[in-house]
């Protein structure tokens, strides 16, 4: 795309929107790409048993081995700490007991012997620490006789940072007070933990401190942690890789199940599984092999008895219709000799002759029937044109029309209608629909229509007569029914046509339906595919017909339909009156 | 004269019947209930026209056909229980000329009888050629031949009647059913896969390539015609 920016020129504004469409972009880009992953990975969540067991085996592990390597971390800690604790403790009170007996002889702070007592006191206690190496810290302090005592330490550094004020007021109270602070001591920050005691001399009272650093036991302590952490994370793999192993296990002969069952629906019925051992996963693939064992029987046994059945729709076809032709060849005799016989004869050989007219008809639309239940129909496509043959049934069936007084109109277009269909079914089809119409017709005028579109053709026939009841549009095509028991028949089907017809539009892969409401007549639709196996989606005719009345009094003539409030309140339709409307097409 | 039928079924009741239809149409008939006998009988009546069961005892109807085909072109009129279209085509592809289902009307079957045997009526001199050129038959109607360069080609009757009426007009397309009721003589006989059967047999016979035919040619969805140069 060229996008021509004429104006603000080139600036500041223009580059920082140009950034900010970038950053949109980017944005965009970005979630677009995180809504995808995040597609893909629920989508694996919902397929994949496997990676659910694993995930949540992993999450509850990670829970729990968490849980217990912080207790046990923290109770390591606790424990190094109280032992320092008691280390020093010790220290402090033989410590504080020395002092105390060096200072014994003192009785005034400004005495020229303390101060010396004092350093030599601080650098006793200290070098008298066997791990002095260790960094251990000495003080001596008096808040007291600040000015005239300053404070010693050994090694010589500044305490400022390491004794808070609260626990130096609360020993130069007379307390014996601990703390753990961190501080720099020579460079390095470390963790001390500070011991402040009283010593109480005749001259008033000093303080002792020891400050011990606590770097060995943070650096077992860590290690603790470490170690502990490091088993935490390999006891949750393990707990993972074992979940995926077993779901694995279990997994993989359900999915050869599934597979198995695929082949098996496929129609590949010698399909089994293995059977190993004799655990649940063996139960499976035995049940599994049982059940298909037995479909496979049942759908042999099935097989069998259709192949019988289509072996005796052959043989009662044959054994039937070889003496029907001799017996109707003798009727067809005895029926042109009826002349010399006497009337009752006569009379006889008629009703013979037309009763076995109705019997063949009966036992051909029996025996078509039975061909479609056995499967055995075939499809004998090829490109046919359609006006013709529509053409052919009009004339077939131009005399029962004149005797019963019904006008056929036909509504045919000029150019070729040819679609790949079997003409002999269509022909059939079509003599059938138009019978009926002819037939139900009443008098009034029956209308054929042929129609096409790109995908498909269609013909409709239209009568004018009783019409059908609500949901007899389904009834008719079941075989002997009819819509009237008591009613008289005037050309005897043989209740078997529109059966024998929705077998052969279905066929073709097409459709025949009909429609009808009470007094307003019946119109049947048959559509196929323009194309031998194509699938069909629309018909390029209407069921309904256009001069079909609604319940509600329109449309007529593909007129617009208008819902809208009515009297009282109630929602009504009927014709719109014009003007604006949105129009919704079925 | 009188023409004589051969009759192949094994039905006795039925054998007897067209028998006495026959005879009271004016046919000679005879009569034969076994498929191995057919063709000796055949050779030995020596018919005008051969009425054949398809379901026979020993030796099916469509052998029947093939082994009288091999040394006839005699109309020969199938008899058979069954409309599906493999057991049609492939009697109607034996050699048979047409077909009526069981039960048939007695009137229709020796209606069918006379059409094929209604022949040698139009005996005026006439010499047809059709096909492409380097590619083309010549037909010599009075004399029943068809030869394609001066080598004669052995055409039964119907496949000659139905050459010669696609050849009279050349590139006018006949729909099966005008070739049906010019050639068969058949008015309402629907079935229009007489004429694909036979069309394709006829092109064994003289296309060089019957998969790519050239001297009768096929009309989408209309029917055929006959190529010219």
């Amino acid at each position: 795309m060229v996008t021509v920016v004429t104006s603000p020129p080139p600036g500041s504004p223009s580059t920082a929107s140009r950034w900010l469409r970038a950053a949109r972009a980017l944005w965009r880009a970005l979630t677009g790409w995180a809504a995808g992953v995040a597609a893909g990975m629920h989508g694996a969540w919902r397929r994949s048993l496997q990676l659910r067991v694993v995930t949540i085996t992993l999450v509850a592990s990670s829970l729990l081995v968490g849980g217990f390597a912080y207790v046990i971390a923290d109770k390591i800690t606790s424990i190094l700490l109280e032992n320092a604790q008691t280390d020093v403790r010790l220290r402090l009170r033989n410590g504080s007991e020395y002092a105390g007996k060096q200072f014994r002889t003192f009785s005034q702070p400004t005495e020229a012997q303390l101060q010396d007592t004092i350093d030599g006191t601080v650098n006793y206690l200290a070098g008298g620490d066997p791990a002095q190496s260790s960094g251990v810290v000495v003080a001596i302090t008096a808040d007291k006789h600040a000015g005239i005592i300053e404070t010693r330490t050994s090694p010589v550094t500044d305490l400022g940072p390491l004794i808070s004020p609260e626990m130096r007021a609360s020993v130069a109270a007379g307390n014996v007070a601990h703390q753990i602070r961190t501080g720099a001591l020579g460079g390095q920050r470390t963790k001390y933990l500070v011991y402040g005691s009283p010593v109480p001399t005749r001259f008033g009272q000093v303080e002792l401190y020891y400050l011990v650093p606590l770097a060995r036991q943070d650096a077992t302590a860590a290690d603790a942690r470490a170690t502990v952490v490091a088993t935490g994370i390999a006891l949750v793999l393990l707990l993972g890789l074992l979940a995926a192993l077993v779901t694995r296990l279990v997994v993989t002969p359900v999915r050869v199940a599934a597979r198995t069952a695929q082949r098996l629906s496929a129609g590949l019925l010698d399909q089994r599984m293995v059977v190993n051992g004799e655990d649940d996963l063996a139960l499976l693939a035995a049940s599994f092999n049982q059940m298909a064992t037995n479909l496979q029987r049942q759908i042999l046994r099935l097989e069998e008895m259709s192949r019988l059945q289509r072996r005796f729709t052959s043989d009662v076809s044959h054994e039937l219709r070889t003496p029907l032709t001799t017996v109707r060849m003798a009727a067809d005799l005895i029926f042109a000799e009826r002349d010399g016989f006497d009337p009752a004869v006569a009379r006889s050989a008629e009703l013979l002759q037309a009763e076995l007219d109705r019997f063949e008809e009966l036992l051909t639309d029996l025996l078509e029937i039975s061909r479609f239940d056995a499967g055995f129909a075939m499809l004998d496509a090829e490109p046919t044109d359609l006006v013709p043959v529509v053409h052919r049934v009009t004339e077939r069936l131009a005399g029962l029309a004149e005797r019963v007084g019904v006008t056929i109109e036909l509504d045919v277009p000029d150019p070729p209608v040819i679609a790949e269909v079997d003409p002999r079914r269509v022909e059939r089809v079509l003599r059938n629909l138009v019978g009926n119409a002819v037939e139900h017709g009443e008098g009034r005028p029956v209308r054929i229509t042929l129609g096409m579109d790109q995908s498909a053709v269609a013909v409709t026939v239209r009568d004018h007569g009783v019409g059908l009841k609500p949901g007899e549009e389904k009834l008719v095509f079941n075989r002997f029914w009819r819509a009237d028991p008591s009613r008289a028949r005037q050309t005897g089907g043989t209740g078997l046509g529109l059966s024998i017809s929705l077998e052969d539009a279905r066929l073709h892969g097409g459709w025949l339906e009909a429609w009808g409401a009470p007094g307003q007549g019946a119109q049947f639709r048959l559509t196929l595919p323009a194309r031998a196996g194509d699938r069909l989606a629309t018909s390029p005719l209407r069921l309904v017909p256009a001069d079909a009345m609604l319940p509600f009094g329109g449309p007529r003539q593909g007129g617009l339909l208008a819902i809208g409030p009515g009297s009282a309140g109630a929602l009504a339709i009927g014709p719109a009156e014009g003007g604006e409307r949105a129009e919704v097409t079925s | 004269m009188r023409a004589r039928v051969l009759v192949v079924d094994d039905d006795p009741a039925l054998a007897e019947m067209l028998g006495i239809v026959l005879r009271s149409e004016g046919f000679v008939p005879s009569f034969v209930a076994d498929g191995e006998r057919a063709l000796a009988a055949f050779r030995e009546s020596r018919p005008d026209i051969v009425l054949l069961d398809l379901m026979l005892p020993g030796m099916s109807g469509i052998d029947v056909a093939r082994a009288i085909r091999g040394e006839s072109g005699v109309p020969i009129v199938m008899l058979t229980a069954k409309s599906d279209t493999v057991d049609v085509v492939l009697g109607l592809e034996s050699g048979a000329d047409d077909y009526v289902v069981k039960p048939f009307k007695p009137k229709e079957l020796v209606a069918r009888m006379r059409a094929r045997l209604r022949r040698g009526e139009d005996v005026a001199p006439e010499l047809l050629t059709i096909g492409p050129p380097g590619n083309q038959i010549s037909i010599d109607v009075p004399a029943h031949t068809v030869s394609r360069d001066g080598e004669e080609v052995k055409l039964t009757p119907l496949e000659f009647d139905l050459l010669v009426a696609l050849a009279r007009k050349p590139r006018q397309v006949f729909t099966r059913e005008v070739l049906l009721e010019q050639v068969w003589g058949y008015r309402h006989a629907a079935d229009t896969r007489l004429v694909n059967v036979h069309v394709q047999r006829l092109r064994a016979k003289i296309e060089p390539d019957p998969e790519r035919p050239e001297i009768i040619l096929t009309v989408r969805g209309v029917g055929y015609k006959a190529g010219t140069g």
